[in-house]
């Protein structure tokens, strides 16, 4: 039992170990301007390779993720902060106003959301919230929002932050829902009478007394949500327009984000005689490995001792 | 007003699942063909044979290789609790949950499919799959096993039972349907992924091979992604019915485990 449940820890030093050596060549190539560098080229495929920085390659070749790291960041963001209130009233509506029938039925139906396979909301993003918000959703939003900045023309074609953002944030607000319900329904009942015998309304005793007490549970849930959305793929991969070395420009404008740059990079990263770019992607998925691991670790400590860390659990 | 904002989010909400569920099931039954299930792709036309055959072999495989390892870490972690091997693997199983699958498939790219060599193939998809389920398949049992009673192992020991009678034979008898539900997500998780295996077992428009290494292998989920994006409307039928296929698939298995956990409850 012992030996064949060290697979766990096997697996996840296998990943970082293996990661790092494979990516160490290009760590070293790359130093610290991997991260604030805006361009990624793999230099002139056609050249001979030389050597640079004690690795062999290709004349002119750059790596930096600066447009990944912003344009993960920004999805995440609105993905957030559409996620986020839109999860606080769903939960709070199912726990406060349902009777059980429709609570359990309408539970059931939001917690299927969350097992819909990415592909297919990025099928979804793309046959039709894609057309439906650049032909309609998006001229009108620059029209009457144009005076706000980066809300402004131009639209483009519906490929981009705004829409990766939106599909991101259907995929993580089943699990800000779920873990917010069950909470709000832990709370105990003297809480609420306390609260309704000082006068409080029921939504005045949901919206000062309980969702306040449970802010560290929130919290938990929207960092393991944000984790969620940092590394999501197919579905950012689909509708994002995938922008190559450019910083948006507008909510409208095409993004890249690091996880979904790593799958639309393969085959031209093995163009590359020297491999050199193949381990450069190695160090996307490193440094994406890194940052799941400290924002996971961060929303268990939060949630860690409170009532949902036995449901986060299952 | 605060209920009406609260109930317009629950409303956008469920919307939002019935405008993909219904665009899955109606572009997706509309695409469904008896030819789909008999033919292997060609270009972008033809059946999916080769897809759902592929899905099949690397859900089979996933399985084989994630019941004995996440069986054998719940039950350590359930039954040593305090031990602190126990603590190290129910930590670093956190972790692994909240590693992106890309980053998982990357990894089985750069150790199995260039490292060792074996190319794209069944054994680097399925281990890359048994690697991402694996902590699920872990937690499931864990949590099955700690809600078994205290006092049925304490009467089993009582009935003269020694440690593995009340661990195998006893508590995994009353936690096996929660085990179950956890073998049932590894299942909805090797079927639903897509860009681990993108990265791992490639794409074949032919069937199995037999070959474990050194041969790549179709799978349905390939199918709406690539399909999808091609021009002709005999590849965007071909996405649509993979799309239903894997999303009925997976809402069947969801619907499946709940199913059991409150039927356990009763």
């Amino acid at each position: 039992m012992a030996v064949l449940g060290g697979s766990v820890p096997a697996s996840v030093a296998a990943v970082v170990v293996f990661l790092l050596l494979y990516a160490w060549p290009a760590i070293r190539l790359n130093g610290f301007g991997f991260l604030v560098r805006n361009t990624w080229d793999l230099g002139s495929l056609y050249a001979q390779p030389i050597r640079h920085g004690g690795v062999m390659i290709l004349p002119g070749a750059q790596y930096g993720i600066l447009f990944l790291i912003v344009g993960t960041l920004l999805t995440t963001a609105i993905a957030m902060a559409i996620a986020v209130p839109i999860g606080i009233g769903a939960a709070t509506f199912l726990a406060e106003m349902l009777p059980p029938g429709p609570r359990l039925w309408l539970s059931f139906l939001v917690e299927m959301l969350a097992a819909i396979p990415s592909v297919v909301f990025g099928l979804w993003g793309y046959a039709v919230l894609i057309p439906f918000l650049g032909q309609y959703v998006f001229p009108v939003m620059s029209q009457l929002l144009g005076w706000i900045p980066w809300l402004g023309e131009p639209t483009g074609s519906g490929y981009g932050l705004l829409t990766a953002g939106l599909v991101l944030s259907l995929m993580i607000v089943p699990l800000i829902t779920a873990i917010l319900r069950d909470a709000i329904a832990t709370q105990p009942m003297e809480v609420r009478e306390a609260a309704a015998a000082l006068g409080a309304t029921r939504f005045e005793t949901i919206w000062t007394v309980i969702l306040p007490g449970l802010r560290p549970v929130l919290i938990g849930a929207c960092i393991l949500a944000m984790g969620r959305a940092l590394g999501e793929t197919m579905a950012v991969l689909m509708v994002s327009g995938n922008a190559l070395n450019v910083l948006p420009v507008s909510i409208y404008a095409p993004v890249s984000t690091m996880a979904a740059f790593i799958v639309s990079q393969l085959d031209s990263a093995l163009q590359d005689p020297t491999g050199l770019a193949v381990r450069a992607l190695a160090e996307v998925a490193l440094a994406l490995c890194f940052i799941a691991i400290i924002v996971n670790t961060a929303a268990r400590i939060l949630l860690a001792g409170t009532a949902v860390a036995g449901r986060l659990r299952r | 007003m605060g209920w009406a904002l609260c109930g317009i989010a629950l409303a956008l909400l469920c919307i939002s699942i019935v405008w993909i569920i219904g665009l899955v099931v109606v572009r997706g039954i509309a695409a469904l063909r008896p030819s789909l299930f008999t033919t292997v792709t060609q270009g972008t036309g033809g059946g999916l044979l080769n897809a759902i055959e592929g899905t099949a072999v690397l859900a089979a495989g996933t399985l084989l290789l994630v019941v004995p390892f996440g069986l054998s870490a719940g039950i350590y972690v359930a039954e040593f609790p305090s031990s602190h091997w126990a603590k190290i693997i129910r930590f670093l199983a956190d972790v692994l949950v909240g590693l992106p699958s890309i980053v998982l498939g990357y990894f089985g790219y750069v150790t199995m499919v260039e490292g060792l060599g074996w190319q794209f193939s069944v054994a680097a998809a399925s281990i890359t799959l048994a690697i991402i389920s694996l902590p699920y398949v872990a937690r499931a049992t864990e949590v099955a096993l700690a809600e078994v009673p205290q006092e049925l192992r304490e009467a089993a020991y009582a009935m003269g039972a020694g440690a593995g009678t009340v661990t195998f034979q006893i508590c995994m008898r009353v936690a096996l349907p929660a085990v179950i539900t956890g073998v049932l997500l590894a299942l909805a998780i090797s079927v639903g992924e897509t860009a681990p295996l993108l990265y791992t077992a490639g794409w074949s428009n032919y069937a199995w091979s037999g070959q474990l290494t050194h041969s790549p292998i179709g799978y349905l989920t390939y199918v709406i992604w690539a399909f999808i994006n091609e021009p002709f409307s005999s590849a965007h039928a071909l996405a649509y019915a993979a799309a239903f296929l894997v999303t009925t698939f997976v809402l069947l298995i969801s619907i499946a485990s709940r199913l059991i956990l409150i039927r356990r409850r009763r």
